[in-house]
């Protein structure tokens, strides 16, 4: 299966893989060959293709039959995805908190960051 | 008739501009190199995310929930025109078409009795705009302290416009930038950003004929989708006004090269002639003052 991991600057990957994980909204979900087609939203987590991880901090993710793309707006692999970048990313969501018409998503939001950044420590 | 020594300091000074527009071609042709990968580097993300979008949006065109920014908010009084252009002049036409584009059709909003407000992007297309429509400017983004133009500058651009679109500022938002054709061919397009429009894909059939599950719900997808497909668009109008600038600035700069090259010449013919001149009318007095003794 083909798998693309797109950010509006660059393609950042575009490989074989015969799994993906994918943090969606609504739940992490795995998508191996002949997934139904589907279009999710991601909330900030791990995209993880074949054993290598990406942070990505939202967007969405497009499966169909001729492979998935993950579009995020900001993906970078896990190596380089820094505390401070992550930690800033806190903040605006945190700000964004009081501004935000659904008060129980923005706060979902700070919780997916906060869970992000235990993770990769 | 110009002195030998006036010549000469014209000539010099033409020298000194042609290097000028010979470095300024160079940086041109490769900032143009760099702009033209960003953007095709780009375009992957956008044709998805409009791939998506439209399938989406046609679902969902009819439904009376649909999001504002799909369906718009059923007025077209105000329009918000953002006018893209240059930081920076000594690029042709580059930043004078985008504004005739954007003057010509606010003059005609104007007269059709439709309100106008305008958002700039670019000192020049502000400096050129202040003269007639200073009143309907309504704000300003400044990047000359931006390299190179990335998503952080369109997101930003696009946050300050829906902010403005959920104040109820404004009823359609039309964006204006060149589109790169080529070294020497630049086009001023609009695009309508709100309500959004989407290029029907072409002979895909295969997704056309694909059903999505969408988690969560379509119009959900749609919400959290539409206010980054205009951050979407506003970048990758940026991108083509990056290039095309560069793209611009490359042949005007080597049109300039040229000029000088040929004023060069004329001037350097010109010295010579007088040059020729003055020994001729030495050599005459020489010998008239030779005859006479």
């Amino acid at each position: 299966m083909r798998v693309d991991i797109v950010t509006p600057e660059r393609q950042l990957v575009s490989t074989e893989a015969d799994r993906v994980q994918i943090p969606g909204t609504e739940g992490e979900m795995t998508v191996m060959d002949h997934h139904a087609p589907t279009v999710t939203t991601l909330r900030p987590g791990i995209v993880t293709v074949s054993g290598d991880a990406y942070v990505v901090t939202g967007g969405f993710a497009e499966i169909s039959e001729s492979g998935t793309s993950i579009l995020a707006e900001h993906a970078v692999p896990q190596a380089e995805a820094s505390r401070e970048m992550l930690e800033a990313l806190r903040k605006d969501a945190e700000e964004a908190v009081d501004s935000a018409p659904d008060k129980i998503a923005a706060r979902q939001r700070v919780n997916d960051i906060a869970e992000l950044i235990r993770r990769i420590g | 008739m110009p002195s030998l020594k006036d010549l000469k300091i014209r000539i010099d000074s033409v020298k000194s501009t042609r290097k000028i527009t010979k470095a300024m071609q160079m940086v041109a042709a490769a900032k143009l190199r760099r702009a033209e990968e960003s953007a095709q580097a780009a375009r992957p993300y956008a044709e998805r995310m409009n791939a998506v979008l439209s399938n989406l949006a046609r679902g969902a065109k009819n439904s009376p929930t649909a999001p504002k920014l799909l369906t718009g908010t059923g007025r077209e009084q105000t329009y918000l025109l953002i006018v893209a252009t240059a930081e920076r002049g000594l690029c042709g036409g580059f930043n004078s078409s985008i504004v005739r584009l954007a003057r010509y059709e606010a003059n005609k909003l104007l007269a059709d009795g439709k309100t106008v407000k305008i958002l700039t992007v670019g000192k020049k297309g502000r400096e050129q705009l202040r003269r007639d429509m200073g009143d309907h400017l309504i704000g300003h983004v400044d990047l000359s302290e931006v390299k190179n133009v990335g998503y952080g500058n369109a997101h930003e651009i696009a946050q300050d416009v829906l902010a403005r679109f959920a104040a109820g500022e404004f009823d359609v938002c039309k964006i204006y930038y060149n589109t790169f054709q080529s070294v020497i061919s630049q086009i001023p397009t609009a695009t309508q950003l709100i309500p959004a429009t989407f290029d029907e894909p072409e002979g895909e059939a295969a997704s056309q004929g694909t059903l999505y599950d969408y988690e969560p719900d379509e119009e959900a997808i749609l919400a959290d989708l539409l206010p980054r497909s205009i951050a979407t668009q506003i970048f990758t109008a940026l991108l083509e006004n990056a290039a095309s600038e560069q793209g611009a600035r490359m042949s005007a700069m080597d049109n300039a090269t040229r000029n000088a090259g040929d004023m060069i010449d004329r001037l350097t013919i010109q010295y010579n002639r007088s040059r020729q001149a003055a020994i001729t009318n030495e050599l005459i007095e020489i010998i008239s003052g030779a005859e006479a003794l």
